[in-house]
């Protein structure tokens, strides 16, 4: 009997789960694409919790609004999402044309010629912007070289903006009723003409680029094993999370503002709306990383396209800018919404009737987004807390405001 | 549906508890609705069939001013199936302001809610995780209210510039 | 097999030994040249002593200069990578820019973790770069060029210095007092113990096929031109040479085995805390590592310092030896800039799932090719490249059906 006691009060009980470690990563680390912290519970290499803690460049955009005039604000929306500056343009002077356009007394048009310049200079942006997000996401899983062949491509981007206004991050080129006249284009000039024949030389030099980059990084085997069926995004969630743009079409959900709810001239294109699909013999599966990534790839090529539609057409005559006197909103309340390359970018703007709004909220996609990223990250491994920050392609400007 | 096609069945379910349609002013008509209740309606909106508002847009404290005794909480929700929006808001007073949470309809309402307490010091209940967002967690006042003053100081360092 | 213990461990190493090439050099160069008065007195054993030291002095000296090289090597390759230029300011298109990098580093304040074991701190790169460096000691780079530790069990003396290097690392990032190193060390331990199976047993096969662990041997059976050369010996030294490199890159941690110093996750893993000359003997003994396992690698597989064709000297000696070291440099340099990174639950996996099973399978099957074929002749060459052939072609075929059935990105 003692002995089968001794034995017992020997056997030790193991237990497999070590200890907890909080991890901070960030505000300042190479890979959270800005001042993101997050604090990590990690067990080993395993995350039990990814808590974010956004505001660290917070900069009072909204408090700011408050006390400058609508012409004024739009620099601050520069400031925003600073690697898509010109949507961020767009889409706040399209929330105050359309606050605008609700009083009658004011007859007041955007001009066509406006509307081209902004669609095609838009899209431009848009392709800056996922060319940003291809190389950072490249470099966030390890491989450094296709950053600088973003980069490349997107100097070009860059140089053709400085042409059209004078910047090459902030642009404050997108102004309400029209676009910046700061930079002349006479219609029909030498000027206009060499701007578009550059526009036309870049997509022509671009265009076989992209396929190059799915080489490169896309299909590769490496790569997609650490992104396809990582941090599945469901549909439900994505919509319940407010996760918007290409996050929100790589969880499968076919939704594009550009064609489902047109604004400006989006409803004279014909472009398509790339959508993640399951892909079983590759292991791809919809709202996984590599959707994410993916639904951006292609629509690089849709914004191609639609730029070459307008270079096709060429650019209509007529001023830049609307003839208005004051930008003077009547009194209400208006949400709009946009298609930024990272989402839907939306503007609450509340007028009293003044120059200065009441108040301003910057509905920013990459702030609904990353409220995903504590989720999403549950049980997954470090190393995929970063390719989900990558794939859901945040720009700290724009969730801290 | 649209918005009054909306309001009509808020009111048949709600009574009460909808305070009325706003149409006068440019942009979006309103619906406004009792602060106790708004939780209630947006389950209802979220979950009925016909209405589906499986997105919040947009959440969003406003302050018309200093010398305005209500806070106001607006809401932006779109039905992705039916392609119909509303916008709902309730409205708060400025000394005692709290009301329900939606962060357990709508998990996109976690972030924007919490953004709502930090800058305008709106409480709301049932929020499991109701913190400061954007400004340091020892912040003092919140600073989109019209008659917030910046303090001199923080933790040493001069505010004002 | 017998006869590799029945010498003795360090057999040219003893002093007594009257055909130690340091005996001789000291017998026949050093005292015919010595003033007649001294030569009489002058013991054997003290020049054989002293001849030692200054070869070991050397290759302390001449091999720090290796990684010199290669980082702007690297930096060169990484440019053309790149579309850049790389380095083009300090000294001709730039080829002074790491001895500046180098000077900074020195100048550069050495900061130590307060709350860090200072003792473990300030030993571990210097374990690292001995270790790394001590490899060398059986590296024998050409005919006639003396190896300072030829002795009979070279590849298992390099086996066992070159993993002291973990003790290194996770000492660096036990000390260091950081999370990231932390992670970062143990990362590294986990992957280096791992990896260091398949490493050694890839070695077994080129150990059981020479029956000898002495490099100069192995090279030496090599010496009948490219189909000599171990790797086409048999089918399964050409599998085992692939496991070797690949388990290679994970030894040094390099892309995409470079989780120990994952930058964009654990920032720099063991060395985060590391600054000035300290983080430069991290970083000098990575590139030594690198230069060491591909010349280990040359030596097993790839014929050591044997000439491509048999009698002739092309790409034989000691320039051929590290024309082809440097290519293998070179390759990886390449993987690195071009692949992603691994996480650490696939580079288990490959390692204990995929390397581990084919290099037992390798070491079965060639010691099966032993007892079919007793000596190397030109069947047994020829079978050998014949089936290496066949299986090349087929994994074409096979991969190529693989690539073509990839789907195309797909449609929107």
């Amino acid at each position: 009997m003692e002995t089968t006691q001794q034995t017992e009060s020997k056997i030790i009980e193991l237990k497999p789960f070590t200890d907890e470690m909080v991890v901070n990563m960030g505000p300042q680390h190479p890979s959270t694409h800005g001042v993101l912290r997050l604090e990590l519970i990690l067990d080993g290499e395993v995350v039990r919790e990814a808590i974010p803690h956004i505001g660290y460049l917070h900069r009072c955009f909204e408090k700011h609004s408050e006390n400058l005039s609508y012409p004024q604000i739009i620099p601050f929306t520069d400031r925003m999402d600073y690697v898509a500056a010109m949507n961020q343009n767009w889409g706040f002077c399209l929330a105050v044309e359309k606050l605008m356009a609700a009083d009658e007394k004011k007859d007041f048009a955007v001009p066509e010629r406006a509307e081209y310049l902004r669609v095609l200079i838009c899209e431009l942006n848009r392709i800056a912007s996922h060319l940003l997000s291809f190389g950072t996401y490249g470099m966030d899983t390890g491989a450094v070289t296709p950053f600088f062949y973003a980069f490349r491509d997107r100097e070009r981007l860059l140089l053709l903006f400085e042409k059209i206004c004078g910047a090459r991050l902030t642009y404050n080129y997108i102004r309400i009723g029209g676009v910046s006249e700061i930079i002349h284009m006479e219609p029909g000039s030498l000027d206009e003409q060499n701007f578009l024949d550059e526009v036309k030389d870049f997509l022509d030099y671009f265009e076989p680029k992209i396929d190059e980059y799915n080489d490169l990084l896309t299909s590769n085997s490496i790569f997609s094993e650490r992104t396809m069926g990582v941090a599945v995004m469901s549909a439900e969630m994505a919509l319940s999370y407010g996760a918007t743009g290409p996050n929100l079409r790589g969880s499968g959900v076919d939704w594009d503002l550009r064609r489902d709810e047109p604004y400006s001239i989006y409803d004279r294109f014909d472009f398509e709306v790339p959508v993640a699909k399951d892909i079983p013999e590759l292991g791809a599966v919809v709202g996984d990383c590599w959707s994410r990534y993916k639904v951006r790839m292609d629509e690089m090529k849709e914004s191609v396209r639609i730029v070459r539609q307008i270079l096709a057409e060429g650019l209509p005559d007529g001023p830049v800018m609307a003839d208005l006197k004051a930008v003077r909103p009547p009194k209400g309340e208006i949400y709009f919404r946009s298609e930024a390359p990272r989402g839907e970018l939306g503007f609450y703007i509340v007028s009293d009737g003044t120059p200065k709004p009441v108040r301003l909220k910057g509905r920013s996609p990459c702030f609904s987004a990353l409220s995903a990223l504590q989720e999403l990250s549950r049980g997954l491994m470090v190393a995929d807390i970063i390719a989900i920050i990558g794939s859901i392609d945040i720009v700290m400007g724009e969730v801290d405001r | 549906m649209n918005p009054e096609e909306i309001y009509k069945t808020l009111t048949d379910k709600f009574g009460e508890s909808i305070l009325g349609f706003d149409t006068e002013l440019a942009g979006d008509p309103i619906i406004q609705i009792v602060p106790a209740a708004i939780a209630d309606v947006c389950q209802y909106l979220a979950e009925t069939d016909t209405l589906a508002f499986d997105s919040l847009m947009c959440l969003s404290g406003v302050d018309l001013g200093a010398k305005e005794e209500e806070l106001f909480v607006v809401y932006h929700l779109y039905a992705m199936q039916h392609r119909h929006s509303v916008v709902l808001k309730v409205s708060v007073p400025k000394g005692d302001a709290h009301l329900p949470s939606v962060s357990r309809i709508w998990k996109t309402a976690d972030w924007h809610e919490r953004e709502a307490y930090d800058l305008y010091g709106i409480l709301f209940e049932g929020h499991t995780d109701l913190r400061r967002i954007l400004l340091p967690d020892d912040w003092e006042g919140y600073p989109l209210r019209k008659d917030y003053k910046e303090p001199d100081l923080y933790r040493g360092m001069r505010v004002p510039y | 097999m017998p006869e590799i213990f029945s010498e003795g461990f360090f057999p040219n190493i003893n002093l007594q030994d009257e055909t130690n090439w340091a005996t001789d050099f000291v017998r026949d160069v050093i005292i015919p040249r010595l003033p007649e008065a001294v030569a009489g007195h002058f013991p054997v054993e003290l020049g054989t002593v002293l001849v030692m030291v200054a070869f070991a002095g050397i290759f302390v000296a001449v091999v720090p200069l290796l990684p010199l090289v290669l980082v702007l090597a690297e930096r060169k390759v990484a440019a053309r990578f790149q579309n850049r230029t790389g380095p083009m300011r300090v000294g001709p298109w730039g080829t002074l820019q790491t001895l500046a990098d180098g000077i900074k580093l020195i100048f550069k304040e050495d900061y130590i973790p307060p709350q860090g074991d200072k003792l473990l701190f300030l030993l571990a790169p210097y374990i690292i770069f001995a270790c790394s460096f001590a490899v060398f000691a059986a590296i024998p780079f050409g005919d006639g060029i003396p190896i300072p530790g030829d002795f009979n069990i070279g590849i298992f003396y390099i086996m066992a210095i070159s993993s002291v290097i973990v003790m290194g690392v996770i000492m660096a990032g036990w000390s260091s007092n950081s999370k990231w190193s932390l992670l970062g060390s143990l990362r590294s331990a986990a992957q280096i113990v791992s990896y260091e199976i398949p490493l050694g047993l890839s070695i077994l096969t080129v150990v059981m096929l020479v029956e000898s662990l002495g490099m100069q041997q192995i090279v030496a059976s090599q010496d009948g031109g490219i189909f000599t050369w171990l790797i086409f010996r048999t089918p399964f030294t050409f599998i085992a040479f692939f496991i070797f490199f690949i388990s290679s890159i994970a030894e040094v941690n390099r892309t995409p085995f470079d989780l120990p110093e994952a930058e964009s996750e654990i920032v720099a893993g063991f060395h985060t805390e590391y600054s000035g000359m300290r983080f430069a003997l991290f970083f000098i003994a990575e590139y030594a590592n690198m230069f060491a396992v591909s010349a280990i690698g040359v030596t097993l597989f790839l014929g050591g310092w044997q000439g491509v064709l048999p009698g002739y000297d092309f790409l034989g000696g000691f320039p051929g030896f590290v024309i082809k070291t440097l290519g293998l440099v070179f390759l990886m340099m390449w993987l690195r800039w071009t692949l992603p990174r691994l996480r650490v639950d696939q580079l288990m996996n490959l390692c204990w799932k995929y390397f581990i099973p084919i290099s037992f399978f390798n070491i079965l099957g060639t010691g099966v090719w032993g007892l079919i074929f007793r000596h190397d002749d030109v069947w047994s060459i020829g079978i050998s490249c014949a089936i290496i052939y066949v299986g090349l072609i087929s994994a074409y075929a096979v991969a190529g059906r693989s690539l073509a059935r990839k789907p195309e990105p797909q449609p929107s």
